[in-house]
C-alpha cells in the first residue's frame, strides 16, 4: 500500500511525515521523532508501557496506527512537564515516593495517571488502582505508585493547577 | 563512631527524574548510523536433529547483510559455570540438533526489521524429530532419550549435603512425615524485553550495549565464544528495565550481534519481543521435591531428608547454582542435628530454567515451610511457636556452609505475630478467612567462585577533585533495584560530602575496575559497598596528612570527614574544607590525581555467603467458596536486612517481592502443550498481579548489625520473594481445608478440593 502523508502534533510541535499505513504510532514516535521515552513492553496492548495521550485520552500507541493520529494532539512523557527544567506534579510525586525502580513502566504509568486525574481530580485509592489496571509494573508492587498519584492529586487540587 | 546521617535515609533515586521524563535511555532506545537489524530463527520442535539448513535464498534477498548458522561460528561452548567446564553446554546457534522449542538455529541481519523478518522466512531447515522429554520423571526414567548425549541419564549435576547421623535421628524421632511437592515454572517478566547493540571497532574489537545484569560475565563469555582476547570486548549497559535473574548470562543475540557486526563492519541490534521472552526465555525452575522430617513429640526438629529434581530445561544456564542453593535453603532457618540433601539438575526439552529472584530458595521454602505448618498442626503446636523452638540464632553454625554472623529470625517471628494479630485472629476463626505463615532466609552475595574469576568479586574506584566533588567508577549494576543511589550514599557517608557531588561511572567493562560479578544473589550492597569503603579509606589516608601538617597536629588525633569538612574529631573547629584539603593534597603530589581502588572478596566465609537475611511473613486471605477465588487481604512482614542503607529502597524491594510472590502463588504459570510449545505467550494469558490485585501491607524492620556488611547492611528484597507462596498456601488451608502441594493455587484446585467440581 502506498505511503501516506500525515501531520502529527506531538507535545505542541507539528511534524509532517510520510508513513506506511501499517506503521504503529509508537514506532513513528520512537524511530522517526526520536521520542524514545515511550516504551515497548509487549507491543500487544497488554502492558501499558507505550501509553500516550491522544486528544487528552490515554491510548496504547502500540495498537494505534500512525495514520489514525493524523492531526491529533499527542502528549508523550517528554511533553508532560511545563518545561525541560520542571517536573509535572505527577513526575515529582513518582520520584519522591519511590514509585520508580527500573523505570521502564514509569512513562506509561504517569500518562495513565494523568488521564485519570484529568477525568477524576480526586480519585479514591480504589479508583487509582482501577485507573492503573492496564499498566503492568514488575518492580514496585504498585503501592508506592498509588501513593504517589494520590499525593499528586492532592497537591494539584491544593494549588488549583490543572496538570 | 556514630553512623553518618545519610545512612538509613530514604533518598529518592538519583536517576528518578530522568526516568519519569523519558530521558533515561534503555538499550532499545539506542541506534547508530548504518545500524542493521538482527533477527533469530528458532526451532519449532522441542527435540530434533538438523538434517539440512539452506540459507541461500535468505542471503540473496536484497537488503540482507549477513546470515549465520551454527556451522559458521567458532565451535566454543559457553555457560556461567566456568569452574566446571563440562557444565558449559550451550552454543549461540544450534549445531546438529535442537533441544527446545525456540532453540536458536540461525541469525540474520538486514537494513530494516521487515527485511530481516522476510529473510528468516526464506531459510530452509529440515529436521528429524527425536523423542521429546518434558518432565524430570520422563528424563530420569530407564532408557530415556538423552537431551545431551554426554549426560548420564539426563542428570547434568548432582549436589549432596550430608551432616549428622540421619538414620539415628530418624530412629529417635517421635513423629516422622514424608511429603512430595511440585512447584511450577514462572518468569521474571521484567518489563523491558532483552535488547543489545553491537558495534565493531578497529582491530577486531567490539563494543556491546546490552540489557544485562552481569556485564563482566558477558564480556568474558563473549570473548571466549568469539575467539578474541577478553580485552577486545567492551560491554556497556545503559538503564536496564528489570532483570530479577533473567539477564545474567551470555545470550545468543549478544553473540550474534557481535559476531555479525565484526563480519559486516556495521552496528547490529537485536531486540526480543514479549512472545520471545514468554515462550523461550529463562524461567524459575519447576521442581519435584520429596521431604521427610523427624521431630520429637515436644516439637524439636531432629532430621530432614530432602530430595529434589530440578527441571533444568535444555541447558544448564544457572541451574547448578539453583541446585546448590535449593539444598542450602532446604535446611536454613532451623537447627537440624541431621540433614541430607540430594539434588539433581535434570535436562528436559524445555526452555532453560535459570536464576530467578531467590535462586532455588522459593521452591525449597515452599516445600519446607508448608511441611513445617503441617507438622505444627499434627503436633498441636502453634506454627510460630514451633518455629521459635527451632529457629536459628546469631552464632549458629550450618556445617560446611556458614556461621550465622547476624540473625533476627526469632525477633521477626515475634514481630510478625504481633503486627498480624496472629493469636487473636487464630483464636477467632471466621468462615472463608485464613491466616498463614511463611519464613525465609537468603544470601548476601555468593562465596562460591563458579565463574572462576581471577579478579576480586567486587571493585570500586574513587577519585576526588579540588572542587570538592568525587567520582565513583564501578561495574556494579543498577537494574532497577537501586545501587546507583545506595552505593553513592555509602561513598557520601565515607567522604562526608553530599550525594549530589558524586558522579557515577558504571557498568562499562573498559573503564571501571575489574571486576564486579554483577547483580545477582543480593550481592551488590554488601560486596560493592565494602569495596567502596576500602577505596574511600585509601583516599582519606591521602588527605589526612594534609591536616596533620597544616595544623601541626599530634599524631594521636582522629580525623573526621563530615559535612564537607576534614577536621579533628576531638576539636571540630580545627580543620578545613574538604575541597581545600583535596587541593592541598594535590599540590603535594606533583600532579598525580587522588585516585584509589578498593576491593572485596569474601574470604573464610564458608561455602555459601558472607551474610544471611531472615524474615517472616503472614498472609491474610479470604476465599470465595462459591468461585474458588482467593483474595489476599493483607500481607504482614517482619524482616531482618541488617541496617537498611536506604529505607525507601528496602520498602520498594519488599512491596515488589510481594507482587512477584503473589503471582507465583496464585496466577502466574507457563503452560506448555505435549510438544513442548508454550501456550501463553502474551501478558493477557500470562497473568501477573495488577495494581488492583495488590493487597495492602504492613511491615516491621528488625534491625540487626551485620558485621560483614557496609554499615551493618545485608540482603534486602530478594529473600522476600520466598515466603509469600507458602504463607498464602497456609492461609488458604486455614480458610478452606485445602492444602496446595502442587503450585499454583488456582480456583479450580480449590473448588475440586471442596468437592464443588470433579
Amino acid at each position: 500500500m502506498a505511503k501516506q502523508n500525515i501531520e502529527l502534533i506531538v507535545n505542541g510541535d507539528r511534524y509532517q511525515l510520510t508513513v506506511e499505513p501499517s506503521r504503529m504510532l509508537v514506532d513513528v514516535l520512537r524511530e522517526d521523532l526520536g521520542l524514545t521515552g515511550t516504551k515497548i513492553g509487549c507491543a500487544q496492548g497488554d502492558c501499558g508501557a507505550c501509553t500516550v495521550l491522544m486528544d487528552g485520552v490515554s491510548v496504547s500507541s502500540c495498537l494505534t496506527l500512525a495514520v489514525e493520529a493524523h492531526q491529533r494532539d499527542i502528549t508523550t512523557i517528554e511533553g508532560l512537564a511545563a518545561s525541560p527544567q520542571d517536573l509535572h506534579p505527577l513526575q515529582e510525586a513518582f520520584v519522591q515516593h519511590g514509585a520508580v525502580q527500573c523505570g521502564y513502566c514509569s512513562p506509561g504509568m504517569i500518562l495513565s495517571a494523568k488521564h485519570l486525574l484529568d477525568h477524576n481530580p480526586k480519585p479514591s485509592e480504589e479508583e487509582i488502582r482501577q485507573g492503573l489496571s492496564g499498566n503492568l509494573c514488575r518492580c514496585t508492587g504498585y503501592n508506592k505508585i498509588v501513593e504517589a498519584i494520590g499525593d499528586a492529586a492532592e497537591k494539584m487540587a491544593a494549588s488549583g493547577k490543572e496538570g | 563512631m556514630k553512623t553518618p546521617s545519610i545512612i538509613g535515609q530514604s533518598i529518592p533515586r538519583l536517576d528518578g527524574p530522568a526516568k519519569v521524563t523519558g530521558r533515561a535511555l534503555y538499550t532499545n532506545d539506542l541506534s547508530l548510523p548504518g545500524m542493521l537489524y538482527g533477527k533469530l530463527l528458532r526451532s519449532p520442535l522441542a527435540h530434533a536433529k538438523i538434517t539440512r539448513i539452506d540459507v541461500s535464498r535468505a542471503k540473496a534477498l536484497p537488503g540482507v547483510k549477513d546470515v549465520i548458522t551454527g556451522a559458521d561460528i567458532p565451535q566454543v561452548k559457553y555457560g556461567n559455570w566456568r569452574l566446571v567446564p563440562q557444565s558449559q553446554d550451550e552454543m549461540a546457534l544450534a549445531v546438529d540438533k535442537v533441544r527446545f522449542v525456540g532453540d536458536e538455529v540461525a541469525a540474520v541481519c538486514a537494513i530494516d526489521a521487515d527485511t530481516a523478518q522476510r529473510a528468516l522466512e526464506l531459510i530452509e531447515v529440515e529436521y528429524e524429530e527425536l523423542p521429546v522429554i518434558l518432565s524430570v520423571e520422563e528424563a530420569t526414567a530407564e532408557g530415556a532419550a538423552l537431551v545431551h548425549d554426554e549426560s548420564e541419564g539426563n542428570v547434568s549435576l548432582v549436589r549432596k549435603i550430608d551432616y549428622g547421623d540421619l538414620e539415628a535421628m530418624f530412629a529417635k524421632a517421635d513423629y516422622i512425615r514424608e511429603d512430595t511437592f511440585k512447584v511450577h515454572p514462572v518468569q521474571h517478566a521484567y518489563m523491558e524485553p532483552c535488547s543489545c547493540l553491537a558495534a565493531s571497532e578497529e582491530g577486531d574489537r567490539v563494543s556491546l550495549w546490552t540489557s544485562t545484569q552481569t556485564p563482566y560475565i558477558v564480556q568474558c563469555l563473549l570473548a571466549s565464544t568469539l575467539g578474541l582476547p577478553e580485552n577486545n570486548v567492551r560491554v556497556m549497559k545503559v538503564q536496564v528495565g528489570g532483570g530479577f535473574g533473567g539477564k545474567m548470562e551470555l545470550r545468543p543475540w549478544e553473540f550474534c550481534a557481535s559476531f555479525m557486526s565484526l563480519r559486516t563492519g556495521r552496528p547490529v541490534k537485536f531486540t526480543l519481543t514479549r512472545a520471545d521472552e514468554l515462550a523461550f526465555g529463562r524461567r524459575r525452575h519447576a521442581m519435584s521435591i520429596y521431604s521427610k522430617v523427624g521431630f520429637s513429640k515436644d516439637g524439636k526438629l531432629l532430621a530432614k531428608d530432602f530430595q529434589v529434581m530440578l527441571d533444568g530445561g535444555a541447558y544448564n544456564a544457572m541451574g547448578p547454582t539453583a541446585t546448590f542453593l535449593c539444598g542450602t535453603f532446604g535446611n536454613m532457618l532451623y537447627n537440624y542435628p541431621a540433614y541430607r540433601y540430594f539434588g539433581r539438575h535434570v535436562y528436559t526439552n524445555k526452555p532453560p530454567a535459570s536464576a530467578m529472584r531467590g535462586f532455588g530458595a522459593p521452591q525449597a521454602a515452599f516445600a519446607a515451610e508448608t511441611q513445617m505448618n503441617m507438622v505444627a498442626e499434627e503436633l498441636g503446636i502453634d506454627p510460630i511457636d514451633l518455629r521459635l523452638m527451632n529457629a536459628m540464632q546469631t552464632g549458629d553454625v550450618i556445617p560446611d556452609v556458614a556461621t550465622i554472623s547476624s540473625c533476627g529470625f526469632k525477633e521477626s517471628l515475634e514481630k510478625v505475630r504481633q503486627i498480624s494479630g496472629w493469636d487473636e485472629k487464630r483464636g477467632n476463626p471466621k468462615p472463608g478467612k485464613g491466616l498463614g505463615i511463611g519464613c525465609f532466609s537468603f544470601i548476601s552475595g555468593g562465596v562460591f567462585n563458579w565463574f572462576n574469576t581471577k579478579y576480586n568479586f567486587s571493585a570500586a574506584e574513587v577519585k576526588v577533585f579540588e572542587d570538592g566533588t568525587a567520582q565513583l567508577a564501578t561495574m556494579a549494576c543498577d537494574i532497577g533495584q537501586g545501587p546507583d543511589t545506595v552505593l553513592r550514599q555509602i561513598l557520601a557517608a565515607e567522604l562526608g560530602i553530599p550525594i549530589d557531588k558524586i558522579r557515577l561511572i558504571s557498568m562499562d567493562t573498559a573503564t571501571t575496575p575489574k571486576a564486579d560479578l554483577g547483580t545477582w544473589g543480593s550481592r551488590v550492597t554488601l560486596m560493592n559497598g565494602n569495596a567502596i569503603i576500602e577505596a574511600a579509606g585509601k583516599i582519606k589516608d591521602m588527605l589526612r596528612p594534609v591536616l596533620f601538617s597544616e595544623l601541626d597536629l599530634n599524631q594521636i588525633h582522629d580525623v573526621a570527614f563530615e559535612d564537607e569538612r576534614v577536621f579533628v574529631r576531638a576539636n571540630p573547629k580545627k580543620g578545613m574544607g574538604f575541597a581545600e584539603c583535596v587541593y592541598k593534597a594535590l599540590r603535594g603530589r606533583e600532579g598525580e590525581p587522588l585516585t584509589a581502588r578498593g576491593y572485596y572478596t569474601p574470604r573464610n566465609k564458608g561455602l555459601v555467603s558472607p551474610a544471611f537475611s531472615f524474615g517472616a511473613q503472614v498472609a491474610e486471605v479470604e476465599v470465595d467458596t462459591g468461585t474458588g477465588l482467593i483474595r489476599v487481604e493483607k500481607m504482614y512482614t517482619a524482616h531482618d536486612c541488617g541496617v537498611p542503607i536506604n529505607k525507601m529502597s528496602v520498602e520498594g524491594q519488599l512491596e515488589g517481592a510481594i507482587q512477584m510472590g503473589l503471582g507465583y502463588a496464585l496466577m502466574e504459570n507457563l503452560i506448555m502443550d505435549d510438544k513442548g510449545r508454550t501456550l501463553n505467550t502474551t501478558f493477557l494469558d500470562y497473568k501477573m498481579p495488577t495494581a488492583e490485585d495488590m493487597p495492602p501491607g504492613e511491615s516491621a524492620d528488625v534491625i540487626t548489625y551485620e558485621p560483614e556488611g557496609p554499615y551493618g547492611a545485608k540482603e534486602a528484597g530478594e529473600g522476600l520473594a520466598i515466603p509469600t507462596a507458602p504463607a498464602i498456601t497456609h492461609a488458604v488451608h486455614q480458610a478452606t481445608g485445602y492444602r496446595c502441594m502442587e503450585t499454583p493455587i488456582t480456583p479450580e484446585k480449590v473448588l475440586r478440593a471442596l468437592g464443588k467440581i470433579k
